[in-house]
């Protein structure tokens, strides 16, 4: 292995970095929203509203994201009306159609792992916050949400990173993130196990860190799960005795 | 210039897209078919490595299956594309033809989409495996079955039916995996679509004819896998 050449890669591949992050970031906090509105409702026990987040799960579910994000960046342009709107400014950076596509993408997956969430806690929790004299969105905001967030947590870390690497796909249409850069150089130099070993070290690390993040949210969200510290420091003591 | 309405798109006529379409949609499923096989292949040998290999076995699957999971599919794509073109040439300058040689895009594509898939088949298979009561196993080797005999008539059948659910989500993955490997020129569905939208100017209504029949591709296949999960686990009592 060419160590010059790992090395500079590995610059020009950490340079494309901020923009791989912020494509993730922007999309799930976006999809997060979204994703929270349609798990919404799909509990609400409307019927309109029920059916038409069934529809939206199936349809950004059932076809490749590279054909949304197509969809979004080449084939809305197709419209003088859409050409003339207020949205041009947005819908024609690539950046923007990105993040677009990829947040309507994740909802659809995050929705279905919010809608476990909230379907999983327990009646009787509800019933006793009501019997406080909480009102419908107190109840909501102090006790289902944070229960059905801390269920989720582990299945949402998981879609965060399938984020990660979706965002490898803003590199089609012309972003130079990291999977971007790391084409360009592929394509100019020809060595591709090299730049492909440097670009995966950066994905591994990000998704490791990221997998780390979610499980310190998850202890940090569990506390009844522990032993209290000084029941676990009695059994310490009683250990050494 | 007029332009077509979608459904002269549609037609089967001179003008018409429907067969380059429907061609396109037949290579798709050969892309996804030939990469999940490969990644079956993959994950029979990963499950295996994992369940009863040495350590040395062991560690190699454990780091593969994290490596292909924690990396983007692209750059993988990326990696067989350019790294095959790379290795054949140097191959083909060593019996003297100069020049580029790529990789042919189809390959390359199926062994991306196999080596990806094949992490996920390896936690199916591995999954599945765990679910297999101890005590059926006991039980044929209690009857005198020999280690062969035992894994095609117990083990294979019942891994093979907890795995259905799962192989069924694979499969629903590799497919829309599969629209990756337009850019390596593969002529499939959505290089079919890039193709009709460049050259009539109507790129929504390609791309959205694209999404309708990926949608049909994955509904017609999860109704075929329901019924498959059903066939197979008839004897099982529920509830």
């Amino acid at each position: 292995m060419d160590w010059q050449f790992t090395h500079e890669t590995f610059l020009s591949l950490i340079s494309a970095l901020p923009l791989t992050l912020s494509l993730a970031g922007a999309s799930i906090a976006l999809g997060a929203m979204l994703a929270l509105a349609l798990a919404l409702a799909r509990t609400s026990g409307i019927l309109v509203l029920d059916w038409f987040a069934r529809a939206y799960v199936f349809v950004f579910r059932g076809t490749p994201l590279l054909v949304q994000i197509f969809l979004i960046y080449y084939g809305l342009s197709q419209f003088p009306a859409v050409r003339h709107s207020i949205f041009w400014p947005v819908l024609r950076e690539p950046y923007w159609c990105a993040v677009i596509a990829l947040s309507l993408n994740t909802a659809a997956y995050a929705s279905e792992i919010i809608r476990g969430g909230l379907l999983s806690v327990p009646h009787g929790q509800v019933e006793a916050a009501r019997a406080c004299g909480m009102s419908r969105l107190m109840v909501f905001r102090r006790i289902v949400l944070p229960l059905a967030i801390r269920q989720a947590l582990p299945g949402y870390g998981n879609e965060m990173i399938s984020m990660i690497k979706a965002t490898s796909l803003a590199s089609i249409i012309t972003l130079m993130e990291v999977t971007g850069v790391a084409a360009r150089i592929i394509s100019e130099t020809y060595r591709a196990i090299e730049v492909f070993v440097v670009a995966g070290f950066i994905y591994l690390a990000i998704n490791f860190l990221l997998t780390r993040l979610v499980q310190l949210v998850e202890f940090k969200l569990s506390p009844h799960l522990r032993q209290p510290e000084n029941a676990a420091q009695a059994v310490i003591a009683g250990d050494a005795r | 210039m007029t332009q077509p309405g979608f459904l002269d798109l549609l037609s089967f006529g001179p003008d018409g897209w429907s067969k380059a379409l429907l061609a396109g949609a037949w290579m798709t499923i050969l892309i996804a078919l030939s990469g999940y096989t490969i990644g079956a292949v993959i994950g029979t040998f990963g499950a295996w490595a994992k369940i009863s290999g040495g350590r040395a076995v062991r560690v190699a699957a454990d780091a593969y299956t994290t490596i292909l999971r924690g990396i983007p599919d692209l750059l993988v794509i990326y990696l067989l594309y350019f790294g095959g073109s790379a290795a054949i040439t140097s191959i083909g300058r060593l019996f003297g033809a100069d020049g580029f040689i790529s990789f042919p895009g189809f390959l390359a594509g199926a062994l991306a989409v196999g080596i990806t898939s094949g992490a996920q088949h390896t936690e199916v298979f591995r999954g599945a495996f765990k679910a297999v009561h101890r005590g059926e196993i006991e039980a044929a080797i209690a009857c005198g079955m020999s280690r062969s005999l035992r894994f095609r008539r117990v083990i294979a059948p019942l891994t093979l039916r907890h795995a259905l659910p799962g192989l069924g989500n694979v499969w629903q993955v590799v497919l829309k995996e599969s629209a990756l490997v337009s850019i390596t020129g593969v002529v499939e569905l959505l290089r079919q679509s890039q193709i009709g939208a460049g050259s009539t100017g109507l790129p929504f209504d390609f791309y959205l004819i694209a999404g309708l029949i990926y949608l049909a591709i994955s509904t017609v296949s999860s109704i075929a896998l329901r019924q498959a999960e059903r066939h197979f686990s008839r004897g099982v009592r529920r509830g």
